[in-house]
């Protein structure tokens, strides 16, 4: 078993870092889609010579990057509703296209934030119940019920220190055991048949203090590996 | 000779009658027929049944719809667009109706009325609070969630180029709903930002084929939701 790995000075990873770890999961040639948010972080560290194929729920594959001000097109945005660009091999379609091919099964990874994952990977992302904010659910459903896997990006605990990763959610939900793999600040952690197995965590985190912030029972695969991410910012 | 050009968008929605359901294309202020919209709002049509993705932002083209109190109900996937103040006072003062949909159910049900589906099975909203009351079955393996077709009376789409037949291309993702809403409504009205002569789109890039399309109107320099 691993001993060593590096040791990180703020105790967790950034955001950024977070990012980085999913990239090493998504393969060259994968259609993928990121949420709107934190997981809209993950196109900004794909690397160039990299093939991946980004959808976008108002009709694009092949979704590139931030345009400079002077070359914003307004016929063109992603679904966070700014301005984007289209790679080189690009396509736009129209919506019930672009629903067929989250729904249909051909989105081969999803990025989501999450409120809560539960130990079944039950998702609940969308909404906490209350009466603040309207309710809205955009694409978020459809994804959770269709991509081939579901990668949950959040913080491990909320603000408060509470537990995100839950045995069962009480936030409303957005999909039923559709989660495959969560990757936090401070861990890797794949949803099994039998519950969280964690792939990865910092070598200095013991699984008895990691399973301390966690909702759920933590289990420690095999081949677990300390965490070894650079520093992207 | 089939012309589908009407001259003015007063007179290409001047029989919209209250209480039609209208399907508004556009997403994030992109492809929506605000000008359309502000020529409904001048008309005076009230007791409307919306339905978009969002619920506008700002203050003009459906966001005046809203505001005017013209809107009894909206069909939506997410009313927290920006600026949706508009929206929000009618909604918290339970001035308008709402119901939510998952983005790509609401993109099915119109789909399924264009083209003639008595309803559907979808696994998306499956234990969710959106598939309360809903019939379900488990097909494949999988529960799933029978959703009904969402048909209009009427859609406002905006689109790029038209010819009189009312063939359609579209730009970038302005396409967004502009097809399916087309098919799914009796009456099409389409804004364009050119009128171009019968033959002049390639039949390889046409969108929408006239069939779907009942009126369009040139609007050349069409206003910006945001």
């Amino acid at each position: 078993m691993p001993e060593n790995g590096p040791k990180n000075v703020l105790g967790k990873l950034t955001r950024r870092q977070i990012a980085w770890r999913i990239v090493q999961d998504i393969k060259e040639g994968a259609y993928v889609n990121l949420g709107i948010g934190q997981p809209e972080l993950v196109a900004d560290l794909l690397p160039a010579e990299r093939e991946v194929i980004l959808h976008s729920e108002n009709g694009i594959l092949g979704l590139g990057p931030k345009p400079a001000p002077e070359d914003a097109d307004e016929d063109l945005i992603n679904a966070g509703k700014k301005h984007a660009t289209l790679v080189t091999g690009g396509a736009f379609f129209h919506h019930a296209d672009s629903f067929a091919m989250v729904r249909g099964g051909h989105l081969d990874v999803c990025v989501l934030g999450a409120f809560q994952v539960a130990a079944n990977g039950d998702l609940a992302n969308w909404t906490t119940g209350g009466n603040d904010l309207l309710p809205a659910v955009g694409g978020a459903m459809d994804l959770a019920a269709g991509s081939k896997k579901v990668f949950a990006m959040m913080d491990h605990n909320s603000k408060d220190g509470s537990p995100k990763i839950v045995e069962r959610c009480t936030y409303p939900l957005t999909g039923r055991a559709c989660v495959t793999t969560i990757y936090t600040d401070i861990a890797v952690i794949d949803i099994k048949p039998d519950g969280c197995v964690v792939r990865e965590k910092f070598a200095d985190m013991s699984l008895d203090a990691l399973q301390a912030r966690t909702g759920a029972r933590l289990t420690l695969a095999n081949d677990w590996r300390p965490f070894a991410i650079p520093d992207v910012g | 000779m089939v012309n589908k050009e009407k001259a003015s968008l007063d007179e290409a929605v001047a029989d919209i009658p209250d209480g039609a359901t209208i399907h508004v294309g556009g997403f994030g202020g992109v492809g929506i027929p605000v000008d359309l919209c502000d020529a409904l709002y001048r008309q005076g049509a009230k007791d409307l049944t919306i339905v978009n993705n969002g619920v506008a932002s700002g203050k003009i083209g459906l966001a005046s719809l809203i505001g005017g109190g013209r809107v009894r109900k909206i069909i939506c996937s997410f009313p927290r667009t920006p600026n949706p103040e508009v929206f929000e006072k009618k909604y918290r003062a339970g001035e308008i109706e709402l119901e939510l949909v998952p983005q790509g159910t609401l993109a099915e049900r119109i789909r399924a009325a264009g083209a003639g589906i008595g309803a559907f099975y979808t696994p998306t909203s499956v234990g969710t609070p959106l598939a309360e009351g809903k019939e379900t079955r488990v097909l494949q393996g999988r529960e799933m969630v029978l959703e009904h077709p969402l048909h209009a009376d009427f859609a406002l789409v905006k689109a790029d180029k038209a010819d009189r037949w009312g063939n359609l291309t579209y730009r970038k993702s302005a396409r967004n709903f502009g097809p399916i809403m087309c098919m799914a409504a009796k009456t099409a009205i389409v804004q364009v930002r050119e009128i171009v002569p019968l033959g002049a789109l390639d039949p390889e890039t046409i969108a929408t084929p006239s069939i779907f399309v009942g009126r369009i109107v040139s609007v050349p320099n069409p206003t910006k939701e945001m």
